[in-house]
């Protein structure tokens, strides 16, 4: 039984790799938004696997929290918000998606270094997911590095939050219930500020291109 | 009930109320009355902590020592006297049409707010809520700086946004790697992650995911106190907001963000029983001590001028806690009061000035001192403060810093020295332009609040002269917390 439970943890593990690989590489908005929800379903499945599988009750609540914000709530926010922007069918253009890739394996193999003595020493069944989730954070870091649109930037922060809720889980079997509340709050007001800033942005500069953000600079 | 409560309680009540009738004319009043009394509980709260020690309140989730007691009082002083300042600011903004009333109540209400989330940073005893409370207050202050919703003011505060939103989750996945270090050893629940729980076993915390986790926490509470490389976002927020809120963010902010990394260094020693804490910090530090020096030569907006003053001073706080050991301790503490003092005082009347020239290029801003004497005092007496010209309290605390270093890490003394000089020549010779020179502006319809400047600088003043023996005694009390 738990042997089929840790091998479904490590799938769905190994499919939160694939999905931040995919995000760096996916050019239009909308199935961005897409992969995104997907990551939050695979977060939340893989959380209420290990709670199963440990029995800790506190798990299937940020489960079901997760299910609500990630793969409810703030995906149809992000719909909203790329109607009325008008951007729903905007393809970017990305420069070197290979190159891109290529340093995304860097990055998870770098990941994979950093999280191995660590993970060892750990007593949870999820360690081995532990450089994962570590490169799934990383990945999404560096997606927010190479876009220059505004809505494509702040669908990379949201998938770092992911990267690290599932270290959360896959170190410790998630936070304290009361820390993981507060950072639900922060993610969302921090995503309804961020879409009210998306309008303003646009009002401001009669585009959602970031580049235009560079006024401020030292000369 | 404890005053710890009335502490948090009023700002709250306040942002709420505030967010209410935050746009009548009685809102500046109230947001000054919530901040006193926020002032006067965080008074009660010191005497408590003097008279019985350390206090844990509500089930241990607070944690009250001397050393957070201390910033406790800082932050809810320098938040009143700014609410002074705002109120006649306020009021010329309104005039000159830059403040509409919801923006003024978003304003005023993020202001209490912003308050709250620094005291719970503060005071809380868990490292979780901690991380919770500093995001929180990242949050308030992105919208304080996009208050004007201008397009500078836009980009300042995305760029805010996303640099610190990165930063502090790398901090949340160090207190994830703290959780689990410590979960090895207590089990699971939310004890493993009070500070208090955490400092007593400290030494058998596994020193491999300790490593790890400081660098990730000081990677990331450290982008928050604007440590170079990752300072970017630092003078565009202190540039594009409102001036008051340029002087909590200097004043304050940067305090609570360092106060953080203070923390997780107590445990990260105890726990690694090498020096990679102590060489971090007092690299970082050095680096933006250094960097901030040169960039301030290129500087043309004056509150741009004094948020790289700000790193600079912030680096030489961080490089003094990466020395440790009581003296360097002790001078740390200082420098954090008396540079949270000052720079606020500064910001202070350098938000006069903008309002009065009508711009924040220091070419535009002229004499001073035969306009409005008292600003063009304040601002003459801050910056040489500031730049650490005795009697002022930076001189004590930067000539126990310089002497420590010398004696311990003699290879940074001369860098140290020579970024000082820098920064003195750089800052000196565009301050006085501004506060002598030629000038024709006219005055303004609101008088300034400058009680608070002269304040500010008379402590300041104070701190340079004599400490008192209660404070110093509560300093070294402080000093001794954070160990080697």
């Amino acid at each position: 039984m738990s042997t089929v439970l840790t091998q479904s943890i490590n799938l769905l593990a190994a499919i939160l790799l694939m999905l931040a690989f995919a995000m760096l590489s996916q050019r239009r908005v909308l199935s961005l938004i897409h992969l995104f929800t997907l990551q939050g379903a695979t977060l939340a499945l893989s959380t209420a696997i290990v709670g199963v599988a440990t029995h800790q009750p506190h798990l299937y609540f940020s489960a079901a929290l997760t299910l609500l914000l990630k793969v409810i709530l703030i995906p149809l926010l992000l719909h909203r918000v790329i109607d009325r922007l008008n951007v729903r069918w905007d393809v970017e253009t990305l420069i070197n998606i290979p190159t891109t890739l290529l340093a995304g394996i860097v990055l998870v193999i770098f990941s994979f270094y950093l999280a191995q003595p660590i993970a060892q020493m750990s007593l949870t069944i999820t360690r081995g997911t532990l450089g994962i989730a570590l490169a799934s954070v990383l990945l999404s870091f560096m997606m927010m590095i190479t876009r220059s649109k505004a809505v494509p930037q702040v669908i990379g922060f949201l998938a770092m939050e992911n990267g690290l809720f599932f270290a959360a889980t896959a170190a410790t079997y998630g936070m304290p219930m009361v820390v993981e509340l507060g950072i639900a709050l922060d993610v969302l007001v921090g995503i309804l500020i961020l879409g009210v800033f998306l309008f303003h942005i646009r009002e401001q500069f009669d585009s959602m291109d970031i580049r235009h953000l560079e006024k401020l600079k030292e000369d | 009930m404890s005053p710890l409560f009335l502490v948090l309680g009023f700002p709250l009540l306040g942002s709420m109320a505030l967010a209410f009738f935050g746009h009548r004319p009685f809102a500046r009043t109230l947001n000054m009355i919530f901040s006193l009394g926020t002032l006067v509980a965080a008074g009660a709260l010191t005497m408590e902590v003097i008279a019985r020690g350390p206090v844990w309140v509500w089930d241990q989730e607070f944690f009250i020592d001397p050393l957070n007691v201390f910033m406790v009082t800082l932050t809810a002083f320098v938040g009143w006297t700014t609410s002074i300042f705002s109120s006649p600011y306020m009021r010329v903004e309104i005039a000159q049409g830059k403040m509409t009333p919801a923006r003024l109540r978003l304003y005023h209400s993020m202001y209490q707010l912003f308050s709250f989330t620094m005291l719970l940073a503060l005071m809380t005893n868990n490292l979780g809520i901690l991380w919770v409370a500093m995001e929180a207050a990242t949050l308030t202050t992105v919208l304080l700086v996009s208050v004007y919703r201008s397009a500078a003011s836009l980009e300042a505060a995305w760029k805010y946004f996303i640099l610190c939103g990165v930063g502090i989750a790398q901090a949340l996945f160090g207190t994830v790697l703290l959780y689990m270090a410590a979960g090895k050893l207590v089990g699971s629940g939310s004890d493993a992650l009070l500070w208090t729980h955490l400092e007593t076993i400290k030494g058998t915390l596994d020193p491999h995911i300790m490593g790890l986790a400081f660098a990730f926490l000081f990677i990331g509470y450290g982008t928050k106190v604007g440590l170079a490389p990752l300072h970017n976002w630092l003078p565009d927020a202190h540039a594009e907001g409102p001036t008051p809120v340029s002087a909590v963010l200097s004043g304050l902010l940067l305090n609570v963000a360092l106060y953080a990394i203070l923390r997780c260094k107590v445990l990260a020693d105890g726990a690694l029983h090498n020096h990679l804490a102590s060489q971090l910090m007092m690299g970082f530090g050095l680096l933006s001590v250094v960097m901030a020096a040169l960039f301030l030569w290129r500087q043309k907006d004056v509150k741009r001028l004094f948020a790289y003053s700000s790193i600079e001073h912030m680096g030489l706080i961080t490089f003094a806690f990466g020395m440790g050991g009581p003296v360097a301790n002790f001078a740390g503490l200082l420098h954090m009061t008396v540079h949270s003092l000052i720079k606020s005082a500064i910001f202070f009347t350098v938000g006069h000035a903008t309002q009065k020239a009508g711009t924040q290029l220091m070419e535009g801003i002229r004499g001073l001192i035969t306009v409005n004497p008292t600003v063009g005092w304040g601002m003459l007496l801050g910056a040489l403060a500031i730049l650490g010209l005795p009697p002022f309290g930076v001189f004590a605390s930067e000539f126990l810093i310089l002497t420590t270093a010398m004696r311990e890490q003699a290879w940074a003394t001369p860098f140290l020295l020579l970024a000082l000089g820098i920064a003195f020549a750089a800052v000196f010779a565009r301050v006085q332009p501004m506060v002598f020179g030629e000038t024709s502006v006219k005055t303004l319809p609101h008088p300034p609040a400058l009680v608070p400047v002269f304040v500010h600088l008379g402590l300041g003043l104070l701190l340079g002269l004599y400490i008192p023996p209660y404070l110093s005694t509560w300093y070294a009390q402080a000093a001794r917390l954070l160990g080697n």
